[in-house]
């Protein structure tokens, strides 16, 4: 199941990353800790490029995720990360698959901005509701494991990677599968799949649900690790733009993409601040003008020409 | 050859798109292994009739029965299920992959239709699968080609090929030698038809290649501004008047003169 050449790279990768997070200074660790929760919302919307789907309101999913985990935080005191990370992902799946009884009959840009339309009646009314936080958010207690406490961020940096690997393990089967070929097939000719004998709206119900899953589970990783959710860095549609970046800058040709994208956009966007604090936009949008006329297929295509290789898909 | 209950049953069909009447009193039976072919000026009603048949347009009135069971009302795609597939005038294929992927998504679907669906698709016996496909339509030395880069006549073969893998009982094949050269055009007929019989596949095909429907066909139907007015053996079809005179042109033609 897991003996192709791509799962034996993400389990070895994954591994050395969590040995070597041992000894690495904190700031690095939560690089790679905000670099991986956001990489889980970029596998889904790597699967819905893959069929031709771009979303611009994921941040929706990204952001009822970490919701989920706030409110189950002040309202039942749940603080386990793994419970944490089930509420998150099952918040927002079920409720993907719900829209995705909508969303399946669209395509292109009316696809893209009913997504983003949902996105924006949700950052519409966490802002209004002083129940919700409102602007401010919320903060939130920090993580437990098994009833123990953690002192320091290492244990949730373990998780966060070992659920990373957990996800490029999954999405990679499923992209061999029927269903996952299903993706580029689709995208190809949606006429044929369907005289083949498949049903284009159930194959993308299921792309779909599986990126909010994905997406949810990023938020509610991105909020244990941030200590809190707040509307402006988690629903609104800038963060979904983020997330769009960020699919392409890595990439759609592998699932090790998204981790490694995730990665050089967290230490790019902290430089580009450090460097300049009132222009660091400047610079990751000078990177995006760069990737798309240089690299359309994103860091994992340079990854290809230097190894010399095709596409593992 | 022929059973007595028809496997496909047409009756009173008429399509209408507002004003315009695209088909109208279409009656017809097809009969278990029978090859049809479909004859017609452009605009006739002949792919219009395809369409309906395989679920791609909804008839406004009339009754499309398969085995007896009605077929007006279901998705293209159940219609597959059922057991009638079709090909395309312009090759409806997967065009950034390559051929083995194109049949092997073809033959992984048809073998996993539901959650099964989520099982690895490059398996030993979609591979088996694969290669029988490949040998039967000659499509071996294009198996890794990536569709884009290959000439109309081959993707006109693996558009029908993709059809064939759900092992259909009927095949509906809209004008399969257009853009085919007049070289390779019985070459192209014979791999097909060839397989096709095989398989004791019942055959309707809309063509407009006279010599194609007088050596493949065992019965034609002429269809007419959305009217069938011939349904009779080909060598008569091809000399009865009306049809030479709406379908193949020539009284028009000696009118000209």
């Amino acid at each position: 199941m897991f003996s192709d050449k791509t799962s034996k790279i993400v389990i070895l990768s994954g591994l050395i990353i969590i040995l070597a997070g041992t000894i690495a200074p904190n700031w690095i660790v939560n690089q790679f800790m905000f670099g991986f929760s956001r990489a889980l919302a970029i596998l889904g919307l790597m699967v819905l490029w893959r069929t031709g789907l771009v979303s611009f309101g994921h941040a929706f999913y990204f952001g009822l995720g970490a919701y989920a985990v706030a409110i189950f935080d002040i309202k039942f005191g749940v603080t386990d990360v793994f419970l944490r990370l089930l509420a998150g992902a099952l918040v927002a799946g079920f409720v993907g698959y719900l829209l995705g009884f909508i969303m399946r009959n669209y395509r292109d840009i009316f696809f893209a901005m009913l997504n983003t339309a949902v996105s924006m009646v949700l950052f519409g009314i966490v802002v209004k509701t002083e129940a919700l936080g409102s602007t401010d958010g919320f903060a939130i207690s920090m993580s437990t494991i098994f009833g123990m406490s953690p002192e320091t961020k290492y244990p949730l940096f373990v998780i966060i990677t070992l659920v990373g690997i957990g996800a490029a393990l999954t999405v990679n089967y499923y992209l061999k599968s029927t269903y996952g070929r299903l993706t580029t097939a689709i995208r190809d000719n949606e006429i044929r799949v369907e005289y083949l004998g498949f049903s284009v709206a159930n194959a993308i119900h299921l792309k779909y649900t599986l990126s909010t899953i994905l997406a949810g589970g990023a938020g509610a990783l991105m909020a244990m690790s941030l200590g809190q959710v707040d509307p402006e860095s988690m629903i609104n549609w800038t963060v979904s733009g983020e997330l769009v970046f960020v699919t392409i800058l890595s990439g759609p040709g592998n699932v090790l993409a998204p981790f490694i994208g995730s990665l050089v956009f967290e230490v790019l966007r902290t430089y580009a601040f450090e460097l300049a604090p009132q222009a660091w936009q400047l610079i990751m949008g000078a990177t995006f003008l760069t990737i798309i006329f240089f690299l359309p297929g994103g860091i994992w295509s340079l990854l290809e020409k230097v190894g010399g290789k095709k596409n593992d898909k | 050859m022929t059973n007595n209950a028809p496997i496909l049953a047409v009756r009173n069909l008429l399509k209408t798109f507002g004003a315009v009447v695209a088909a109208k009193d279409i009656n017809v039976d097809i009969f278990e292994g029978e090859v049809v072919g479909i004859i017609g000026a452009n605009g006739a009603g002949k792919t219009c009739f395809v369409n309906m048949v395989t679920g791609y347009l909804a008839p406004t009135e009339g009754s499309i029965k398969y085995s007896g069971n009605e077929l007006v009302g279901l998705e293209t795609r159940k219609i597959t299920h059922a057991g009638i597939s079709r090909s395309f005038q312009v090759s409806q294929v997967f065009h950034s992959m390559t051929v083995a992927e194109n049949l092997m998504i073809a033959i992984a679907i048809a073998n996993n239709r539901g959650m099964d669906a989520l099982g690895l698709m490059d398996t030993p016996e979609i591979r088996s699968q694969l290669d029988d496909v490949l040998t039967r339509y000659k499509l071996d030395i294009h198996r890794d080609s990536t569709v884009s880069a290959l000439a109309q006549g081959v993707r006109k073969l693996l558009d029908i090929a993709m059809a064939v893998v759900s092992k259909p009982r009927i095949l509906l094949l809209d004008e399969p030698t257009s853009g085919i050269s007049v070289e390779e055009k019985f070459d192209f007929m014979d791999i097909v038809m060839g397989a096709l019989r095989e398989d004791g596949v019942t055959v309707l095909f809309v063509e407009h290649d006279m010599e194609i429907v007088a050596r493949y066909v065992s019965r034609v139907l002429a269809f007419y501004q959305g009217e069938i007015i011939a349904d009779m053996p080909p060598k008569e079809a091809l000399s009865d008047k009306k049809v030479q005179e709406f379908v193949i042109g020539k009284e028009h033609h000696r009118k000209k003169k």
